[in-house]
This record gives C-alpha cells, structure tokens and sequence, in this order.
C-alpha cells in the first residue's frame, strides 16, 4: 500500500471540481445545516426530500435519455445484498439522526461552519476501521443472504426503466406541489 | 437575477439545488465514468490511518485491503470528499453568511447545552453512520442520488430504510415537541 498514493492529476482535478460543485449546490440548498436534516426527520422541513427526489427524476431522465440516444458511458448499480442494503439502511438512519448529517454533508457541513460536524466526521473514519474488522461476518451473514446483484426497479418489474421514471416525475411533481400549497416556502433565513 | 447576484444569494430554492445535482451526475456518469460518491473514503482514510501504524494488518484485512492496496488512496472520490468542505465554504462566504455551530438549537433544547456532550454524541453519531453505510455499500450520495436515478433495486432498498429509521430515531430523540425547535 501507500503505492501509489495519488490518482493522475487529471482524475483528481476532475473529482475535485466535481466535490466543489457538489459542496456548493449543498450548502446552497440548505442541506448542510443539522436543523434542516433534523426537519426532514421529523417531518417538519421537507428541503432533503425536495433536493434529493429532484436529484433522482433529473438525474435519471438524463442517464437512461442519453443512453437511449445512443451515447455510450458505463452504469454504476450497486449489489442487491437486499438484507445488507436494508439492515446497513437502518443502521445508518439512527446514524444520521444522531449526527444531524449524512456522510457528504458532514463534510459539506464542517466547511459551512458546523463543528460538531467535524466529530463526526473522526467518527465515521473510527466507523469504517470497525466496519472492515466486521466485514467477513456479516459477508457470511448478512450479504449472503439474498443477492439480486445489478438489478433494478425496471428489471424486477419486468418493465420498461421509462414508466419508473414517469412514476417517479409524477409522484415528485404531485408531492411537490401538495408541499408547496400546505406549508408554502418555509423562511429560510441565514441564523 | 444575474448569475453573479444568484451566487451571493444565501438559499437556493431546494429545487434549483436538486436539479444542479441532477445535471452534475449526468457529467460525472458521461465524462468521468464515475458515480458521485462519498463514503468510501471514509474506509481509504481508516485504512490509511491504520496502515501507517500496522501494515500488515491492513493488508491481511480482505475489507480494507481492496480499497487501499495496490491502487492509489487520493484518487477520484477522495478529491471530490475534500473539496465539498471548501465548495460549501466559498457557497457559505459569497452568502454573507456568518454561521458557527456547535450545539445545534434542537440538540440544545434537548440534551442541553454542553458541548462536550454533543462532540460526543457526534462521534458516536458518525461511527454508526458509515459502519451502516459500509453494510449497505452506500451512503446518501451514493446510494440513495446516484443509485436512486438509476433505479437500482439495492439503492431504492437502502433509501426507503434510511428514511424509515431516521424518521423513527428522530421522533425517539426529540418526540413531537422538537418539531417546535426546528
């Protein structure tokens, strides 16, 4: 190990770029505040649900759009270890309530002024050093158990990836829109 | 508005945000080949770490071993994880914003204000995060966004638990009154 310890310059320019832009768009929409993740929780502010669920309907009508137009670039689906995507789901939700952050905004949030943040950050590194020693029992456990690997909602429904896509841009727009007319736009000033 | 006058705004609409973060994995995915991703790092700086004082031990751990032997450990997502710090840094200054925590406000109410107790509680808050996140093979980013949009049946998995058990810790913690302290 330790050899190499850099990627080429330009990959680290170009994840570099990408995590400035990332970092910015986070703060921008308030998502790297504690209050702001700890509202969504309790379901008092919903701006993660607002942020997240546009990410999904736009990001999604690009990346099946630009492949059904041909262009070629590969996917990135993760293993469905279904027992350790929901057990490790569940872990890291008492996580994130307890932390007030998930693990890029934390990083996001100790820039924006969070320092609390910061110990949860050492936290996590602690959290993956306990995971690795771990790893071959739930491997045998947990992962184990059930492995769909690539598949998606499209693939196990047996349909086309577009009707998930407008299900999901429907039911976003829908929600939406019935947030917007019950709670309005929450003030969100600077504190 | 002009563009210049919208950076200096302190909040986007959640929207404007979504849509950004939208657009910028159609970037990722196309040119770089990559996935927006967070936690990984989080295992190359333990292994790092743990590396540094007993080699052979990070070696002879499969887990750690493939994520940092043999391949570089600053590489793609490591520079992405650094600079959301000063990406949210520079969003935060061009704001005007003058923001420090501490105590959060809602944690204060509750657990009071010691900021001992809420480091703590913070560390604690962060093992649990990433040791689930590692179990699930993703975080927020990489799960819940990028796997979200591809519609990835491990992804939608993760995401509909996340929800479920922050919403149940956040009501055991605060109860229905911390919705008045948000």
């Amino acid at each position: 190990m330790f050899d190499p310890i850099f990627a080429d310059p330009q990959t680290l320019a170009l994840g570099a770029l990408t995590g400035f832009i990332f970092g910015f768009l986070l703060q921008k929409s308030g998502v790297t505040r504690f209050n702001v993740i700890l509202g969504q929780f309790l379901l008092k502010d919903f701006t993660v649900i607002k942020v997240m669920g546009t990410a999904i309907v736009v990001g999604a009508i690009g990346i099946y759009g630009m492949r059904a137009m041909g262009i070629d670039f590969p996917m990135h689906i993760k293993n469905a270890t279904l027992l350790g995507n929901a057990i490790g789901g569940l872990i890291f939700g008492v996580g994130m309530a307890v932390l007030g952050y998930c693990p890029g905004t934390a990083v996001a949030a100790a820039g924006d002024g969070s320092r609390h943040a910061i110990f949860g950050i050492l936290g996590g590194i602690a959290g993956a050093g306990l995971y690795a020693e771990a790893h071959p029992w739930v491997q045998q456990k947990i992962l184990g158990v059930s492995n769909l690997e690539k598949a998606t909602l499209a693939t196990q429904m047996g349909l086309s990836p577009w009707w998930i896509i407008a299900l999901l841009a429907v039911a976003a727009a829908v929600g939406f829109y019935m947030l917007e007319r019950k709670t309005g736009t929450p003030p969100r000033a600077a504190h | 508005m002009s563009w210049y006058g919208l950076l200096l705004k302190p909040r986007w609409s959640p929207y404007v945000a979504g849509v950004g973060i939208g657009v910028l994995s159609w970037a990722t995915f196309v040119f770089m080949g990559k996935a927006l991703g967070t936690s990984t790092t989080f295992v190359q700086c333990a292994g790092a770490l743990e590396g540094l004082v007993a080699r052979e031990h990070v070696e002879g751990n499969a887990y750690l071993a493939k994520t940092v032997v043999g391949k570089p450990i600053i590489e793609w997502q490591f520079a992405l994880v650094v600079m959301l710090f000063f990406g949210a840094l520079t969003a935060k200054k061009l704001g005007g914003e003058r923001f420090v925590e501490h105590v959060p406000k809602l944690w204060a109410w509750r657990f009071g204000s010691s900021r001992m107790l809420r480091y703590i509680a913070a560390f604690f808050g962060g093992v649990i995060l990433i040791f689930g996140a590692r179990m699930a093979d993703g975080c927020t980013s990489g799960h819940a966004i990028s796997g979200g949009l591809q519609l990835a049946l491990s992804s939608w998995t993760f995401l509909i638990a996340m929800f479920a058990s922050g919403l149940a810790a956040a009501f055991l913690l605060y109860g229905a009154e911390g919705r008045n302290h948000v």
